[in-house]
């Protein structure tokens, strides 16, 4: 089944093409990784296809359902969700305070006044489990600002997954890792994708990263789409190879 | 943050309440009065610190929300002398007024919120002054009788006496801060304070940001409505200064001298800074420059406000959070 359909997406900033007519299909189980240098459009794209910015021209359409101008929240909801490249948390809360927000969204109890947390069991007993499976459970009642950088990052890949999303975008989940952060982040993806249903795309910079845990690879320049494959094809892809992999692979 | 008051929290709120019920009997009138100031400012404080310390907005128009409240109160009591009434419709038109205009200004964030709000207050000053046949123009509405408790029919209870006022004011000001508390800590006062740590991940968690800017806009604007409804029979007149952005400034500053990161903060801004005017007062009558100086000097020395300093001995680890990240500041990338 094909979750996301992009087709034809453009965006500018003044005259400035960040993304060109990209066509897009993101079938459900499979982890794809976007890859390309840097100003490739990545980044858009994940804010198109998330609503942080609508496109000047072109659809989206998730499950089937067109949602191309439809509010950030309501596609949170519909279960396309994301995390970001720059750290994102809401640092005065606790770990578990950052978890419980998506959840209670997810459960649409957000807006309950002059009742006490500790009468949501149930949201609480699910963001302890999603605490559980980053193995934050131990930092539960400590601000999320005074966390390590990795434990931020994994913090962050938990808000991402709270609301049970269908399809997640992570933004350079390792950026910034120590090599063993880094392998926690990557086999905690694997684990949530396999775990969780989660089809999950990953935009990296990171080619080990990439080539480890990938299942399909769209390789873009310049605001377009220049290739896309198996990570074998795609590491054959002689486009690919110059614009971008050139140095890396040609030895 | 999460949990219940500790012990010697709760004594000590024990202790307050019952000193404040017990005020009338040991002290004077002038204590009283005081007493009504400081409780009204504390509301005040406690709806715009909802605002700013929990959702990340900081509002320099909510005298304009203080003066329909107390304008709505007056136009009641004047016509119908009945205090539920005139309280009821005070509140009332306060959060109509911050729901219309709050549609409006929580569009923006940071300084253009502030400009936004500071201009719609300004707007609620100009008509106070100017619409003359309503709101009785630079005169004011006067001889604002202190109407009686009733329910027609059912029971009619005289507060006319300045010490029973102060009951009315109490209990209504206790109430109005007790569910503040309650609803701070409910999933509503989480999500707001999720929208002040980073709106951006806010709407990624599925959270529809500006609904809930609304929200606590509306429920400031209740807030500085009721303080500002329990003023006009206290001093039996209105006029058009309790409009003026001056106004806006009181629990501006009530909240950083306490703290905006405490609950408690504005409250114990609130008795700060009636004592400091009080004691400022007795010796120049340009009080404000002195108060501004140590206002100043106290947000240099205890940038998180008074209250700050408990809250560090009771926990040793304190956070390192970046305070730069306090309200105002928002999420990174993306739209807001």
């Amino acid at each position: 089944m094909d979750l996301l359909r992009i087709e034809g997406a453009g965006k500018r900033f003044g005259d400035f093409v960040a993304v060109n007519r990209v066509s897009l299909t993101l079938p459900a189980g499979r982890l794809t990784a976007i890859i390309g240098p840097n100003g490739a459009g990545k980044t858009t794209l994940i804010n198109l296809a998330t609503g942080a910015i609508f496109p000047d021209s072109g659809t989206l359409r998730f499950k089937g359902e067109d949602i191309t101008r439809l509010a950030i929240h309501h596609r949170i909801r519909r279960g396309l969700s994301r995390s970001f490249q720059i750290m994102n948390i809401f640092a005065r809360l606790s770990v578990l305070q950052n978890i419980l927000v998506p959840v209670l969204a997810r459960r649409g109890r957000t807006a309950i006044p002059f009742h006490g947390m500790e009468r949501e069991t149930e949201a609480v007993a699910e963001a302890r489990q999603v605490l559980r499976e980053i193995g934050l459970l131990d930092h539960e009642h400590d601000p999320a600002g005074a966390l390590s950088h990795g434990d931020q990052r994994l913090l962050e890949l938990g808000i991402a997954i709270a609301p049970a999303p269908q399809l997640c975008f992570l933004d350079e989940p390792s950026s910034g890792l120590t090599p063993t952060e880094r392998s926690t982040v990557l086999g905690l993806i694997r684990k949530l994708a396999a775990e969780r249903h989660t089809t999950i795309v990953i935009v990296e910079h990171d080619m080990d990263v990439v080539f480890s845990l990938a299942e399909w690879i769209v390789v873009m320049n310049r605001g377009e789409v220049l290739a896309e494959g198996l990570p074998a094809e795609i590491r054959e892809n002689r486009a690919v190879r110059e614009v971008y992999l050139g140095e890396e692979f040609s030895a | 943050m999460a949990g219940r008051l500790s012990l010697r929290a709760t004594i000590l709120v024990v202790l307050l309440v019952s000193a404040l019920f017990l005020l009338p009997w040991v002290a004077g009138k002038y204590p009283v009065y005081v007493a009504m100031q400081i409780l009204i400012l504390a509301v005040f404080s406690v709806g715009f610190n909802l605002l700013f310390g929990y959702t990340g907005l900081l509002s320099f128009g909510q005298a304009g929300f203080f003066a329909v409240g107390a304008y709505g109160c007056a136009k009641i009591l004047l016509a119908v002398p009945n205090l539920f009434l005139g309280i009821a419709g005070g509140v009332a038109a306060a959060g109509v007024a911050a729901f219309l205009l709050g549609i409006l200004s929580v569009r923006h964030t940071r300084i253009y919120f502030s400009m936004l709000t500071l201009a719609f207050g300004m707007m609620i000053y100009s008509v106070a002054w100017k619409w003359r046949d309503y709101t009785g123009g630079d005169d004011g509405l006067v001889g604002i009788p202190r109407a009686p408790l009733e329910i027609p029919g059912v029971v009619s209870i005289s507060v006319a006496a300045m010490d029973r006022y102060y009951y009315v004011v109490l209990v209504l000001s206790l109430a109005a801060i007790l569910a503040m508390y309650r609803l701070v800590r409910s999933p509503l006062g989480l999500t707001l304070q999720a929208i002040r740590d980073s709106e951006t991940r806010a709407a990624f968690a599925g959270v529809p940001v500006r609904k809930y800017r609304l929200f606590a806009f509306t429920i400031a604007g209740l807030y500085a409505g009721l303080a500002g409804a329990l003023l006009p029979p206290l001093e039996n007149t209105v006029t058009p200064p309790i409009a003026h952005w001056s106004t806006s400034a009181e629990p501006v500053l009530a909240t950083l001298l306490g703290g905006i990161h405490t609950f408690s903060g504005p409250i114990v801004g609130a008795f700060l800074f009636f004592v400091i005017k009080d004691v400022v007062m007795r010796f120049t009558e340009y009080w404000l420059i002195c108060f501004g100086v140590i206002v100043v000097a106290m947000v240099m020395r205890f940038p998180s406000g008074i209250m700050s300093i408990f809250e560090n001995r009771k926990r040793p680890a304190a956070p390192p959070v970046d305070d730069r990240r306090a309200p105002g500041k928002t999420g990174t990338s993306g739209k807001t």
